[in-house]
């Protein structure tokens, strides 16, 4: 279909399968590069930001997502009535789902990633352990099929010995997963992750794997073209984790040295070759101290962490997603790409670090973002919008970046205490936590680091300006007399709407 | 005007006042040099003695909070003259303890029955938000007196989800 190497035609319009600040950081690259974004959105989303920053817009049923953003019939038919050309998934929700990948080919609607083939081999972690075994990559030992029962569980954990982690084969972002220290747990373990992998991906498959206590989790970015090319564009360092969910990332790893790093992308584009790969990708491995790796599984789908290896590399992965699924040859090679600097990641949240992390949807009244030297902010976010309860809670993402680690810790911890989002709960103090604690500073990290911080006491913080405080009281008081306060959304629908009146007045003052 | 304000737990006499478009401030009897200005809803700049404070509000049905900086402080405002004094209701330590629910959400699945005797700690009902399942645990060893919840039914936060005594 493609005839040129030069002139491929470039799409003309792309609709977005997902939602929160993915959607809008992809109608970013579609409008950087001249083409139409088509946004989706549920009941609930209807005033969440990627709805307001694309070019059109198709409501797509309740906010349950498999009524909406995991329905295909939906979603294709938005992609008809827009005339789309093409589709991106974003991450989560449909991204790593191979039959609607052939759906989209079915259709004649270009999928923004791999094909639904090797999406087929790489996105059940069970298949993916089969073919790298063949190709001779070394894993953690376990299982390569999905368990039949308690029975086989028990008998596999007990050949491979204990502790186990039981993993969705279908699984991501911790969902579906357990770490098993007894036998006594795996009942009860294994019908947890199944049932939570039902629900979460549609697919029950759950398998066993040795754990790894404290492991490095180090992910491999690579790039793959439709006509044999591939990279690697260097590491991420992902083992700052909470309940397996990754809450901060960096590039480069503090343990990858340049050697390290050549075996590991050398690695890596042999799972890429294996498996026909093409577009963005990752693959993670497990790393000891000693530097050694394991593969653990690979990621069909740009990662929420994908801007650290963007802001280290140079490189706008998302324009080359879309350059690549158009058909166009990867522009550069292997020795054209060059790390320099250091990034961080904070993925902000809507949960409660003071009550053990839960979920805290609700309206936010307040919002004061960071900006300045070596600051990216990915954001879904903006004030007045009503958090819903219905999806994952992240927020936005706080990026920073400098010549080198300690630059980029100093730059993101100044950007933290500009960040202010009031009329929810937000993890920003954990981050605040984590980068002046000496054990992240001097980059000895595993996946255990962030438990053991956790359950040290916090550091005593200085409440020296409550008097302070005490005259702002009065000060809000005179000079604000009449302020609503926030209300947590529900039951006070007429102070809602006069907010939003206050809201579009101020608005309208300053664009005026 | 003078106010009497609580900040974490410790109270304070602030007499303040506008007088065109500078303060006059007494706090607890001391004077104190301000320049304030609203910057934006919820957003105080503050400068006493050359300092430069940014101080936040945040307020929900029942608190106030003010942040300056990472610190965040439980505030609360009366006016002296006003007679309504606005004090909490106290909650009692001893018997029934309400489970509430810490966000809203829906109810998964529940772990004891009504009458069951729970351990402090033990859990008695998962609730799901943002994809996440918690368990709400008891807070205290007792008897299962009351489940207000019911599997499958939404709950807001504040909601009492369960009575353990």
């Amino acid at each position: 279909m493609r005839a040129g190497f030069r002139h491929v035609s470039m799409f003309k319009k792309i609709l977005i399968a997902n939602r929160g600040e993915i959607a809008v950081r992809i109608i970013r690259a579609c409008r950087e590069m001249g083409i139409l974004s088509v946004a989706v959105f549920s009941d609930v989303d209807r005033t969440s930001l990627h709805v307001r920053k694309a070019d059109e817009a198709y409501h797509i049923g309740p906010a349950a997502a498999a009524e909406s953003y995991l329905n295909f019939g939906k979603i294709l038919g938005a992609a008809r009535a827009s005339g789309a050309d093409a589709i991106h998934p974003g991450y989560g929700f449909l991204s790593e789902n191979a039959r609607f990948a052939a759906a989209c080919a079915h259709t004649g609607i270009k999928f923004i990633g791999p094909t639904a083939a090797s999406m087929e081999m790489m996105g059940s972690k069970t298949r993916a352990r089969r073919h790298m075994e063949k190709a001779g990559i070394p894993f953690v030992p376990g299982t390569s099929r999905g368990l039949e029962s308690v029975q086989e569980a028990e008998a596999v954990a007990a050949r491979i010995g204990y502790p186990v982690m039981l993993k969705a084969a279908a699984g991501g972002g911790g969902k579906g997963m357990r770490l098993v220290d007894t036998r006594e747990q795996l009942k009860s373990a294994l019908e947890g992750a199944q049932g939570e992998a039902q629900r979460s991906f549609g697919d029950s498959e759950v398998y066993i794997e040795k754990a790894i206590v404290n492991p490095r989790h180090i992910e491999m970015q690579i790039l793959a073209d439709e006509h044999g090319n591939c990279v690697y564009l260097g590491e991420r360092e992902c083992s700052i984790q909470r309940r397996h969910q990754k809450v901060l990332e960096e590039s480069p790893s503090p343990l990858v040295d340049p050697d390290m790093r050549r075996r590991m992308g050398e690695i890596a584009l042999r799972v890429v070759r294996a498996a026909n790969y093409t577009n963005a990708g990752t693959i993670e491995f497990l790393a000891d101290q000693e530097r050694n790796f394991y593969f653990l599984e690979m990621n069909t789908r740009l990662q929420v962490e994908h801007p650290v290896t963007e802001l280290v590399t140079g490189l706008d992965l998302v324009h080359l997603q879309i350059r690549i699924a158009a058909g166009e040859k990867l522009p550069f090679t292997q020795e054209d790409i060059h790390m320099r600097g250091h990034a961080i990641e904070c993925r902000i949240y809507a949960e409660d670090p003071d009550n053990n992390y839960f979920p805290s949807p609700g309206r936010i009244t307040l919002l004061l973002a960071p900006s300045g030297p070596g600051i990216r902010r990915d954001s879904g976010m903006y004030e007045g919008w009503y958090v819903p309860i219905d999806y994952d809670p992240l927020l936005a993402k706080l990026v920073g970046y400098g010549s080198n680690r300690e630059q980029a810790i100093s730059r993101l911890m100044r950007a933290l205490n500009e960040y202010f989002v009031g009329g929810i709960k937000t993890n920003i103090s954990l981050f605040r936590r984590i980068l002046s604690d000496p054990g992240f500073r001097s980059g000895r990290l595993d996946t255990g680091y962030l438990d053991r911080l956790l359950k040290t006491p916090p550091p005593e913080i200085k409440r020296e300006d409550a008097w302070v405080a005490a005259i702002a009281a009065g000060l809000f008081t005179i000079l604000e007399p009449d302020a609503t306060g926030a209300g947590n959304g529900a039951g006070n629908g007429a102070n809602a709407v006069s907010e939003w009146k206050k809201l579009g007045r101020s608005e309208s003052l300053r664009r005026g | 005007m003078i106010y009497d304000v609580t900040i974490d737990g410790k109270n304070y006499r602030l007499e303040l006042d506008r007088i065109d478009s500078h303060w006059q401030c007494r706090l607890d009897g001391r004077e104190v040099q301000i320049d304030a200005i609203l910057s934006r809803r919820n957003v105080l700049s503050v400068i006493i003695d050359g300092k430069s404070y940014e101080v936040k509000r945040e307020r929900t049905s029942t608190d106030l909070h003010l942040w300056l900086g990472p610190v965040r402080y439980a505030a609360e405002l009366r006016d002296p003259r006003s007679l309504r004094s606005r004090k909490g209701t106290g909650a009692d330590e001893k018997g029934p303890r309400k489970l509430i629910a810490p966000m809203p959400g829906k109810v998964v699945r529940l772990l004891v029955a009504e009458k069951a005797q729970v351990e402090a700690g033990q859990g008695i009902l998962v609730v799901e938000a943002m994809k996440m399942q918690n368990e709400i645990k008891s807070p205290r060893a007792g008897i299962v007196q009351k489940l207000v919840a019911a599997e499958g039914g939404a709950v807001n936060a504040g909601d009492v989800l369960a009575i353990v005594e």
